[in-house]
C-alpha cells in the first residue's frame, strides 16, 4: 500500500506547505498594500490636524473611527513630512519606554494596563475639546495622575517626547481596526 | 560520549537555570496585580514581565537546542561538524543572557533613540533584549542550523527526522530577523511582529517540538521508525496546513482586511486536529507498553506534553480563535491563561522530558525512579492548571464586563479593579504560582541530587551481590 511509504506523505507534506506559502504570500501583500498610511483602512498620519470620532456604523454593524474637520493639536497644522516624523519620534517614545509590556495596542500587548486603541477619544480626556484634550493628555503622560488603585509610573516622558505619543494616539485611533474595542465609549458604557 | 551531546547536557542545565529565573520574576509580576503600587517607580511591572517572557523564550530555545545537540549525533552516529565553534557560541550566549538580563533589571529602559533599540531595550513584546542581543541569537542559531545541516551532509544520509528538522531550521532562524525592525506604523509593525510569535509558535516551534518528540518515543520506547517518521510528515502538513493560515486570527483587529476574519477564522479552528493526533498517537505508543516505560519521568512528561499541547494550545486556543469571541477576549487575562498552558503543555513539558531522557542515557540508562520526580511532577502541573484557571475566570470576567458590557474605556478598566471576581483569581494565580515555583524547586533539586543517588545505588547492589 503506498499509505505504507513514508515518501507518500513526504510529497503530501511539502505539497500543503508550499501552497499555503504562496497563499499567505499573496494576502500578505494585499494587507500589506491596505494598511500602509494612506492606505484603504489606515489613514495618512496628516490626520492628525482632523478631529476623530468613533461612531456606530449601521451599514457595518460595528464602531468605526470617523474623520471630521480640522482639530489642531498644539497649535500646529503639521504637514505630510512633519507628521511623519513625529509619528515616527511617537514610536520611538513607546518602543523606548516599552508601553506594550503594561497595555495593549489593537489589543495586543501586557494586560495590566487600559487598552491605548483609542485612548485618544477616552471619555476621559474627551470631556475636553481636541486642543486641550491634547495638552492633558500630554501633562499625564510627564505626570501620570491616578485615577484607580493600580497607577501609572513615571517614565521620565519630555514634554517633546508626549506631544509625540499624543500625535501617535491620535493618528492610532483612526484606523480602522473592524470595530474593536467594541461599544467604546458609547452611551451607557462606562 | 560525543563533544555535541556534552554540549547538549550543558544547553539543558543552562535552559533550567533560566526556566528558574523566568519563575522568579513571573511571581514578581503577579505581585503587581494584588498590591498595587508595588515598587512603583523603582522596578515596574513591565520590567519584571520583560524578564518573564523574554527568559521564557531563551530557556525553550536553550532547551531545544540542547535537545537536539543530544540526539544528532546518535542519529548519525557520528561527531557534530563544526562543534567547537558552537561550544565558544555556548559561552557567548550565556554572557549575553546574563548581561541582558543585568540591564534589564537595572537600566530598564531609555531614551527614545537608536541607542536604546541597539543596548537597552526595543519595547516590543518577547523580544525587548536590545540588538546587539539579537545578533547573538541569530548568530547562536545560525550557527546551529549549520552544525545540523553540515553533519547531515558529512554523514551521507537524512533520516525522516533530520529532513523535516533541516527544513524547519531554516525558516525558524529567518523568522527571527523580525525581531530587529523599528516600524512607525502599528498596523504594520503587528503584522510583521505575529510572524515571529504566531509563525514560531503554532507552526516551526510545533515541527522542533514534533521531530524532538519523535526521537523522545523512538529512544523512550523503542516506537518504529517507519511510524513515527509517517506520523511526523503527517503532522507537519496539518500542522502547517492550518497554522500558516491561522495565522490570521492575530489579524482581526490590528487594521488588518475583513477577509482575515473568515481565513483566520476557518484555518485556525482546525488548528486543534493536529494536537489531537499527537496524543492519540502518544497513547497508542503508550498503550502499547501498558504505560511502562524504564525512564518513567521522561514517559510521564512525555506523555504530560502531548495532552498539554492539545488542551492548552488547541482547546485553549479554540475557545477564542473565533472573531464572535474573540471580539470580547482579545486582550484580556483570558489570553494569558492560553498563553501560559499552551506554552507550558506544548514546551516547557516536552523540554522536561528530554531532559530526564538526556539524564538517564548519560548515565547508562540507570533508574532514575524516586518520589522526587512524582511531587515535582504534580506541583508543576497542578500549578500550572491552577493558573490557568484562575486566569480563565479573570479573562471572562474581563471580556464580559470590561470589553462588552464596559466598553474598554479607562472607566471600564477602572471598574475591573473593583470586582471581587477578578480580585480573587489573581490572588489564586498567585498561589497557585508559588505551588508552581515549590515544584520547579523540587524537580531541581531532583535533577542534582541523581548523580549521587545512583551511586548510592550502586555502592547498594554491589553490597548486597557481596553479602548473597
Ligand atoms: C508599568 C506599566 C506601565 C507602562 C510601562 C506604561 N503605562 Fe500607561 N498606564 C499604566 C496604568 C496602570 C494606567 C492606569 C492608571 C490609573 O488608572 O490610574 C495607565 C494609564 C495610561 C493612560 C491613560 C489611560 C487611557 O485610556 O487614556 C495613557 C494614555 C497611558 N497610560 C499611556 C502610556 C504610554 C504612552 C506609555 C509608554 C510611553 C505607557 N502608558 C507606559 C501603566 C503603564
Ligand atoms: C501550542 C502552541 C501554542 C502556543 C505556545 C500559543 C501561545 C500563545 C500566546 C503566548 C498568545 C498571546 C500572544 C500575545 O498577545 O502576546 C497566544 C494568542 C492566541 N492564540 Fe495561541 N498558542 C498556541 C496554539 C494556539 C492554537 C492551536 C490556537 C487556535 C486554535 C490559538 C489561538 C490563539 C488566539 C486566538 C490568540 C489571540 C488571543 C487574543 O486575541 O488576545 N493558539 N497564543
Ligand atoms: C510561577 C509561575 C508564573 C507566574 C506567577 C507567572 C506570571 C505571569 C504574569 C503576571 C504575566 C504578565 C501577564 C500580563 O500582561 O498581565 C505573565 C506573562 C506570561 N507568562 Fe508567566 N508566569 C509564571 C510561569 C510561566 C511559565 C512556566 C510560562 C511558560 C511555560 C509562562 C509564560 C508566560 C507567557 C507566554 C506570558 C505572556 C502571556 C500573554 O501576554 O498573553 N509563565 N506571566
Ligand atoms: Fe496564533
Amino acid at each position: 500500500m503506498y499509505t505504507q511509504d513514508v515518501y507518500f506523505w513526504r510529497a503530501g507534506a511539502i505539497a500543503t506547505v508550499v501552497f499555503m506559502c504562496v497563499v499567505l504570500a499573496a494576502l500578505t501583500i494585499d494587507t500589506l498594500r491596505q494598511i500602509s498610511p494612506g492606505g484603504a483602512r489606515v489613514p495618512s498620519y496628516d490626520v492628525i490636524n482632523s478631529a476623530v470620532t468613533y461612531q456606530y456604523d449601521t451599514s457595518r454593524g460595528e464602531y468605526l473611527p470617523k474623520i471630521g474637520g480640522e482639530e489642531l493639536i498644539f497649535g500646529h497644522r503639521y504637514t505630510e513630512d512633519e507628521a511623519s516624523t513625529l509619528i515616527a519620534k511617537g514610536k520611538l517614545v513607546i518602543q523606548s519606554r516599552a508601553c506594550i509590556d503594561c497595555h495593549t495596542f489593537f489589543g495586543n500587548g501586557g494586560y495590566y494596563a487600559p487598552d491605548l486603541t483609542r485612548a485618544w477619544m477616552d471619555p476621559v480626556w474627551a470631556i475636553s475639546p481636541g486642543p486641550k484634550r491634547a495638552e492633558r493628555l500630554a501633562k499625564f503622560l510627564t505626570n501620570p495622575l491616578r485615577l484607580g488603585a493600580r497607577p501609572m509610573p513615571n517614565l521620565k516622558i519630555r514634554r517633546d517626547e508626549a506631544e509625540a505619543v499624543v500625535a501617535y494616539l491620535k493618528w492610532l485611533s483612526s484606523v480602522d481596526s473592524n470595530g474593536f474595542p467594541d461599544r467604546f465609549g458609547a452611551p451607557g458604557a462606562n | 560520549m560525543y563533544r555535541a551531546q556534552r554540549l547538549g547536557l550543558k544547553y539543558l542545565a543552562a535552559s533550567t537555570v533560566i526556566f528558574g529565573a523566568m519563575i522568579i520574576f513571573g511571581l514578581l509580576a503577579s505581585i503587581y496585580y494584588v498590591r498595587p503600587g508595588f515598587l512603583l517607580n523603582t522596578f515596574n511591572f513591565s520590567t519584571a514581565k520583560i524578564v518573564h517572557i523574554n527568559g521564557l523564550v531563551i530557556w525553550l530555545l536553550m532547551g531545544f537546542i540542547g535537545a537536539i545537540y543530544w540526539f544528532l549525533p546518535q542519529e548519525f552516529e557520528r561527531e557534530v561538524v563544526g562543534i567547537g565553534l558552537a561550544e565558544v557560541l555556548f559561552w557567548v550566549l550565556c554572557a549575553s543572557v546574563a548581561v541582558v538580563i543585568a540591564v534589564f533589571i537595572f537600566v530598564q529602559y531609555g531614551a527614545a533613540n537608536e541607542w536604546s533599540m541597539w543596548f537597552i531595550n526595543q519595547g516590543r513584546k518577547y523580544v525587548e533584549a536590545p540588538r546587539w542581543a539579537a545578533i547573538v541569537i541569530s548568530v547562536t542559531a545560525g550557527v546551529f542550523a549549520y552544525n545540523v545541516i553540515a553533519t547531515c551532509v558529512a554523514a551521507r544520509k537524512a533520516t525522516g527526522v533530520v529532513t523535516v528538522l533541516i527544513a524547519d531550521l531554516v525558516p525558524l532562524v529567518v523568522l527571527y530577523l523580525d525581531a530587529f525592525p523599528e516600524i512607525s506604523n502599528m498596523s504594520q509593525d503587528l503584522f510583521w511582529w505575529w510572524w515571529l510569535v504566531h509563525l514560531w509558535v503554532e507552526a516551526t516551534w510545533e515541527v522542533l517540538i514534533g521531530c524532538i518528540m519523535a526521537w523522545t518515543l523512538m529512544h523512550l520506547v523503542g516506537a518504529s521508525r517507519r511510524v513515527v517518521e509517517s506520523w511526523l510528515y503527517v503532522e507537519v502538513a496539518l500542522v502547517l496546513g492550518t497554522g500558516i493560515l491561522g495565522l490570521g486570527h492575530h489579524y482581526f483587529w490590528i487594521g488588518t482586511p475583513r477577509y482575515w476574519f473568515a481565513i483566520g477564522g476557518f484555518f485556525s479552528a482546525l488548528e486543534p486536529l493536529p494536537l489531537l493526533g499527537m496524543i492519540v498517537h502518544a497513547v497508542y505508543d503508550a498503550g502499547e507498553r501498558h504505560l511502562q516505560a524504564a525512564n518513567r519521568p521522561a514517559f510521564y512528561w512525555t506523555l504530560a506534553e502531548a495532552f498539554g499541547n492539545f488542551l492548552g494550545g488547541g482547546v485553549w486556543g479554540f475557545m477564542m480563535t473565533l472573531p464572535q469571541i474573540n471580539l470580547y477576549s482579545h486582550g484580556t487575562q483570558w489570553t494569558a491563561s492560553h498563553g501560559h498552558f499552551a506554552f507550558w503543555g506544548a514546551y516547557g513539558c516536552g523540554v522536561i522530558s528530554v531532559l530526564y531522557l538526556a539524564i538517564a542515557q548519560s548515565r547508562g540508562n540507570q533508574r532514575l525512579d524516586g518520589a522526587a520526580w512524582k511531587w515535582s511532577f504534580a506541583m508543576l502541573n497542578v500549578g500550572m492548571v491552577g493558573m490557568t484557571g484562575a486566569l480563565l475566570v479573570a479573562g471572562i470576567d474581563q471580556a464580559f464586563y470590561e470589553r462588552a458590557i464596559g466598553g474598554s474605556t479607562w472607566n471600564a478598566y477602572l471598574s475591573m479593579q473593583g470586582r471581587p471576581w477578578f480580585n480573587e483569581s489573581m490572588w489564586a494565580r498567585l498561589l497557585f504560582g508559588l505551588m508552581f515555583a515549590c515544584g520547579f524547586a523540587v524537580l531541581a533539586y531532583d535533577l542534582i541530587t541523581i548523580p549521587k543517588r545512583q551511586q548510592a545505588d550502586a555502592v547498594e547492589e554491589a553490597t548486597a551481590a557481596a553479602g548473597s
